[in-house]
């Protein structure tokens, strides 16, 4: 048994966030969802906010890897997460694979919902390394076999990123040949991976 | 030569595919949009909506929430700055603007109050607990065709209401082939990705607004009006849109009340739409019932043509969805009736929306036209062919050129249409029935006056300054290479510095004018500076800058029908047992003028046809009759199409310079909608022998009508 | 939003003793559904157990061939674990056909089964609703109800249940494991959820404050051949309008043992026992499988706007068997 503890009554924590591989402590009203956290407080506004629902995947960032929508989780609840936003997929001034690609084939207009979409592309392709299976996935019993990360297979992995100016052909373009691009860097370190 | 991925010019900037100069700023998160530029001391509001569709406020019991932490103010009608009564704005009277003005509700979701706080989250939670009292009046959302309070406008944005020529009823009595059948659209919202804000603030006696904004020449004006401020101390900027497509630019909650706030608590405060407010604050495309009448011999060719649409608005004031402009300038008939009709009801006003008029009135004009080929036992294309006009069927002008029928023959060629075995209903594929189906494109192609400067700075770079806005089009970097050709530069070595009021007066992103006005009054400019720099040789420090407005030039246009034309194509495969459609590949081919970037305008015509797509398959909003609001004001509810519902979409043009533009520009943004979802509709007909008149093309209703048996194609 | 206390959990006792103390208190999970409810107003709760970090987030196959899966198990893991897949694709398959990756990442097994309904007016405060305000009526049944409830609902509400992979335990038997301040406990799945009736906010019979700490499944060697089929508005990130999970074994042209449930239909995954019962010991058919569908659906109500989710039903459910009825005979045995 655990009794309540002071933050069980109070409305706001002082927390750490871990964003980029740098600590942030600051101050959150538990109402402050980690999407407000970093565009209100940390000025990472890369990160965008298009429904606040969850309905839009425009929010995407990566926490512990994994791609998560930044909107429908409080700041405090991602205290001792590593987090990852579009500020920090690249290697310095190097895009990363993903980003080059949705630049030189025009995967977006607007851009809003870009950040969202590099960042689950990032993770479609781990994803897909790792032998997730998808919707798309004909047979998803292990003995079939790991999909083929194919245009219907990165249409279905995407599909939880809307964009509504419909760079969507361009986007999936722009996804596989990035998919290409991280398993040829990736040769000597393809167990990580799996 | 019929098509050309590119222009017959190819050594200039002008044709070559660049990649967008903003670019790396949006792929790596760098791009700041309205929300997102950091102010000191900024308060946040948070808007109150209407509960009800039609009444009075009784009360609004903001004590309470005065309390609450960190509330800074609440404005109603009550105690919010007074503003301009009667306001017209620059497309006209716009009462909408007029926001806390007075206690009358004119429908669910209206503004009734701003609460300001020091936290976004702080200001939410007191506009949730603030109460307010109505009284409620009956109220009427029901949209229908037959809506006893139906008339005819005395004119539409698009032209006149009603368009007659020759003896209709007796050309459709004359006629061996008719087609009479209504059909239908619903209400569609924008959803533009980025949710409307703007932050405003007092800033040594100018007004400061970051909004979101297709146009902020028009904004700026607008607020100025609306405030009744000199309109030199307002400015308003917008560095990055997330998306317009006719939502963007008006004065709205978003930008008056964060004004009105910024005025009263004397700090910057920023108001951003939640999603639900986007739909019911931000317009809409009415929803649309149109009657479309198509008289024609055995050989296909058109006696008589009516199209009689009508759409829906609010109680404020007359927007209407000019559905009936669409076929103007389309096909030849010797009578030719065209009319738009509007009901006003207790909803919110809707506006224009991409392709606003053509992209629902394509869709039944194209579908009829469907119709009538088979009918007639002609191909759809040839029947096209058979209706070609010479002339304006209504005006009588001649066409400034017209390069419909080049566009269905590379179409045609390079989608496999020949051959195509027009029965319906009779290919299958395991559960899917599969089909094909075409439909024609238009779109006026307009040009409004505009102003530029072009400066040779002194360390030889260039600097273009026009208040365009790139709401995901590319404009920024069309203009850098229209300059660049002009001033026979590099376009690296041009600087393009647009979306910010101070930059004078030009054209708005919208109706597919934009870059075709920038680029004129660019091209102008930036040719005068070359000249004057091929005289002298020597910069002055701060460089030499010329000005352009093309007022007069633009004025000075020889009246002709101006139009972009296309050739939409889809494949489709349906299964009928559980109303699935999906669409397999769609091709278009425009004819849009000369295409600067081949890049970024094949992203804005396929686009353009995924919200055809979208439009066919999936979008429409439920509005409740007993509430008066609407059903699925989410992005859950209210579907537009996802990545998986998007396969090989391929745009491609002909040569097709316009002949009186000085780059030989029409515009794009509008014309790859335009048609896409009657090419859906006429392949799902293909498939499955059944013809569907009202979109969108619903699971429900494919499993209702099923699939006709083969040879008994019904309609 | 209120504002409200936060509190990790690290042992599930700690976790049922933060929420017993506290009756305006949720346990946090992923978060999909609660924050989102939290923000339209729905959901106004003082405190917030976060739950993510208990250890119950394994997934593991029992001793006698079942499977046992923690309640903070993420969808995604679930989706992805070998053995899910192997011995019931049919909820590997629910799984995916739900949400979009980055919600699958958050969502976790216990909170899927406790999703609110996706009822326009559930989520909008200011429309009456029975689930949301028991008594101020049902705003769908004379409003906009295309996606809503054909069978088991009441005159109170006809909302029905969103997940897709409560469809696949519900064709699984499986079982609900809870625990709160007075001890463990367990719900047979055809117990956990409650009838409508006119009670439409009383959801589930789990007790107050009790917090789901996993779902077992017992062995079924049918369910190696099963698979989940959803239909829906777009191509994917969407609720369904219909689905089906469905397991089958057919032995020499007969139907040895059938599972069949059906999703987006009623205000919880309905398992059509109807249709199992005519199915078994009979032709393994498409005619059959369109009776049995048929008879099962019999009991549907439909409202004006959403007849069509009978055919479509039926439809799926002919589909979805005679695809197990091809794939199974005769090249695979009854062992698999």
């Amino acid at each position: 048994m655990v009794p309540p503890t002071s933050s069980a009554t109070e409305t706001s924590s002082g927390i750490t966030l871990n964003v980029n591989g740098e600590k942030h402590t600051l101050p959150v009203d538990h109402r402050t969802t980690l999407l407000d956290a970093l565009r209100e407080r940390l000025d990472l506004t890369g990160t965008k906010k298009g429904c606040d629902q969850g309905q839009c995947g425009a929010c995407t960032v990566l926490v512990d890897g994994r791609r998560t929508l930044s909107c429908l989780k409080f700041a405090v609840a991602a205290e001792g997460r590593e987090i990852t936003t579009i500020e920090g997929v690249a290697d310095g001034d190097r895009l990363h694979p993903v980003q080059q690609a949705f630049l030189d084939l025009d995967g977006y207009q607007c851009g809003y919902c870009t950040p969202g979409q590099i960042c689950s592309a990032i993770a479609v392709i781990e994803e897909h390394a790792a032998g997730w299976p998808s919707a798309a996935t004909a047979d998803v019993r292990p003995e079939a076999g790991p999909p083929p990360l194919d245009a219907d297979e990165i249409r279905e992995r995407m599909s939880g990123n809307l964009c509504r100016c419909g760079a969507y052909v361009a986007i999936v373009g722009a996804v596989a040949r990035a998919t290409e691009e991280v398993r040829a860097d990736a040769v000597p370190t393809e167990e990580a991976l799996a | 030569m019929t098509t050309a991925t590119g222009t017959t010019r190819t050594t200039g900037a002008v044709g070559t595919a660049r990649t967008r100069v903003e670019g790396l700023d949006k792929v790596t998160g760098k791009a700041r949009y309205a929300g997102e530029v950091p102010f000191a001391d900024l308060a946040h509001g948070w808007i109150v909506v209407s509960t009800v569709a039609r009444g009075r406020i009784r009360s609004i019991d903001d004590a309470p929430v005065r309390e609450m932490p960190g509330v800074l103010a609440v404005l109603h009608h009550g105690n919010a700055p007074r503003l301009q009564e009667n306001f017209v704005g620059t497309m006209g009277p716009d009462p909408v603007a007029e926001i806390l003005q007075r206690d009358r509700v004119p429908h669910v979701g209206a503004p009734v109050a701003l609460v300001v706080a020091e936290t976004s989250e702080q200001a939410r939670e007191a506009a949730e607990a603030l109460v307010v009292a109505y009284d409620t009046e009956p109220h009427d959302v029901a949209f229908d065709r037959e809506h006893p309070g139906r008339y005819t406008p005395e004119a539409t944005v698009q032209g006149p209401a009603v368009t007659e020529k020759g003896d209709l009823e007796a050309g459709l009595a004359a006629s061996a082939v008719v087609v009479d059948e209504l059909y239908t659209t619903p209400e569609q919202h924008h959803n533009a990705m980025e949710p409307h804000a703007a932050m405003a603030r007092w800033d040594g006696g100018r007004l400061e607004v970051v909004d979101t904004s297709q146009g902020t020449m028009m904004t700026a004006n607008d607020l100025a009006a609306l405030f009744q401020l000199d309109p030199e101390s307002v400015r308003v900027r917008s560095e990055h849109v997330g998306g317009g497509f006719g939502s963007k630019g008006w004065v709205r909650a978003h930008n008056v009340l964060a004004v009105m706030a910024a005025t009263v608590v004397g700090r910057p405060v920023r108001v951003v739409l939640t999603r639900r407010q986007v739909f019911s604050l931000t317009g809409y495309r009415s929803p649309t019932a149109q009657r479309v009448r198509l008289g024609a011999d055995a050989d296909g060719r058109l006696r008589a043509l009516d199209h009689d649409g009508i759409s829906l608005t609010s109680t404020l004031t007359e927007f209407v969805e000019a559905t009936g402009a669409f076929g103007r300038a389309m096909y030849e008939a010797e009578a030719l009736r065209t009319a738009n009709h509007v009901v006003a009801l207790d909803v919110p006003t809707p506006t224009f929306m991409r392709a606003p008029g053509e992209a629902p009135g394509s869709f039944a004009l194209e579908s009829a036209l469907d119709e009538l080929a088979e009918k007639c036992g002609i191909d759809p294309i040839e029947l096209r062919a058979r209706n070609e006009p010479a002339v304006g069927p209504v005006t009588g002008l001649p066409f400034a050129d017209r390069e419909l029928l080049t566009c269905f023959r590379e179409g045609a060629r390079r989608f496999g249409w020949d051959g195509r075995d027009p029965r319906p209903g009779v290919r299958r594929e395991g559960r899917w029935l599969l089909g094909t189906g075409t439909a024609a494109a238009t779109f006026p192609a307009g040009v409004a006056p505009s102003t530029a400067a072009v400066t040779a700075e002194a360390d030889g770079s260039f600097t273009v300054r026009i208040n365009a806005a790139d709401v995901g089009t590319g404009a920024r970097t069309a203009i850098a290479q229209v300059a660049a050709d002009a001033l026979a530069a590099d376009p690296q070595r041009v600087r393009v510095r647009i979306g910010d009021s101070d930059l004078g007066r030009a054209w708005l992103s919208g109706g597919s004018m934009g870059t075709r006005s920038w680029g004129w009054a660019v091209m102008a400019a930036a040719s005068e500076l070359r000249e004057r720099l091929a005289l002298s040789a020597d910069l002055p420090p701060e460089g030499i800058t010329v000005r352009s407005d093309t007022t007069e030039a633009v004025g000075a246009l020889a009246e002709r029908e101006r139009h972009s034309y296309g050739a939409q194509f889809a494949e489709v495969a349906v299964d009928v047992g559980t109303g699935e459609v999906r669409v397999r590949r769609m091709l278009g081919i425009f004819a849009a003028g000369r295409i600067v970037n081949p890049l970024t305008a094949r992203s804005q015509f396929v686009g353009g046809m995924i919200w055809g797509l979208s439009m066919a398959l999936h979008e429409e909003a439920f509005r409740d009759r007993v509430s008066g609001g609407l059903a699925n004001g989410d992005l859950a509810g209210y579907h537009f199409a996802a990545n998986a519902d998007v396969p090989v979409i391929e745009a491609d043009w002909v040569h097709d310079p316009d002949p009186d533009d000085p780059v030989g520009i029409k515009g794009i943004g509008e014309i790859g909608i335009v048609g896409a979802a009657a090419a859906i509709a006429n392949a799902v007909r293909h498939a499955t022998g059944v013809r569907h008149r009202a979109l969108p093309i619903r699971p429900d209703r494919v499993l209702a009508a099923g699939a006709a048996p083969e040879g008994t194609a019904r309609a | 939003m209120r504002e409200f206390g936060y509190q990790r959990a690290h042992d599930v006792a700690g976790a049922v003793a933060l929420l017993d103390a506290a009756p305006e208190a949720r346990f946090l999970g992923g978060g999909t559904n609660l924050v989102d409810l939290m923000k339209t107003g729905v959901e106004r709760p003082a405190l917030l157990v976060d739950v993510t970090e208990l250890p119950l987030d394994g997934i593991e196959v029992t001793a006698d061939g079942g499977l046992c899966v923690g309640a903070t198990a993420t969808n995604s893991d679930l989706a992805a674990h070998p053995e899910v897949r192997r011995r019931y694709p049919a909820l590997a398959e629910a799984v995916l056909a739900g949400a979009s990756g980055q919600l699958r990442n958050m969502a976790t097994v216990g909170g899927n089964l406790l999703q609110r309904t996706r009822c326009g007016y559930f989520a909008d405060t200011a429309r009456p609703c029975n689930k949301r305000t028991p008594g101020s009526g049902c705003s769908a049944r004379e409003g906009v109800h295309h996606n809503h409830a054909i069978l088991g609902a009441s005159a109170h509400c006809v909302a029905t249940h969103p997940s897709d992979m409560a469809v696949a335990l519900a064709a699984l038997d499986a079982v609900v494991s809870y625990e709160t301040a007075s001890g463990t406990g367990e719900l047979a799945w055809e117990d956990f959820y409650l009838p409508v009736g006119d009670t439409p906010h009383r959801e589930t019979a789990l007790p107050p404050g009790a917090l789901i700490t996993g779902v077992t499944l017992p062995p079924a060697p049918v369910a190696a051949r099963s698979r989940y089929r959803k239909v829906r508005e777009r191509a994917s990130y969407a609720f369904a309008i219909g689905s089906a999970a469905a397991a089958l074994d057919v032995r020499d042209g007969v139907v040895h043992e059938v599972r069949l449930a059906f999703g987006a239909v009623a205000s919880r995954p309905w398992r059509a026992r109807t249709a199992e019962r005519a199915l078994t010991g009979g032709p393994a058919t498409a005619a059959a499988f369109a009776a049995a569908a048929d008879a099962e659906l019999a009991a549907a109500e439909p409202l004006p706007d959403n007849a069509y989710k009978v055919p479509l039903l039926r439809n799926v459910t002919v589909a979805l068997l005679s695809e197990l009825a091809d794939r199974t005979e005769p090249t695979e045995g009854a062992q698999r």
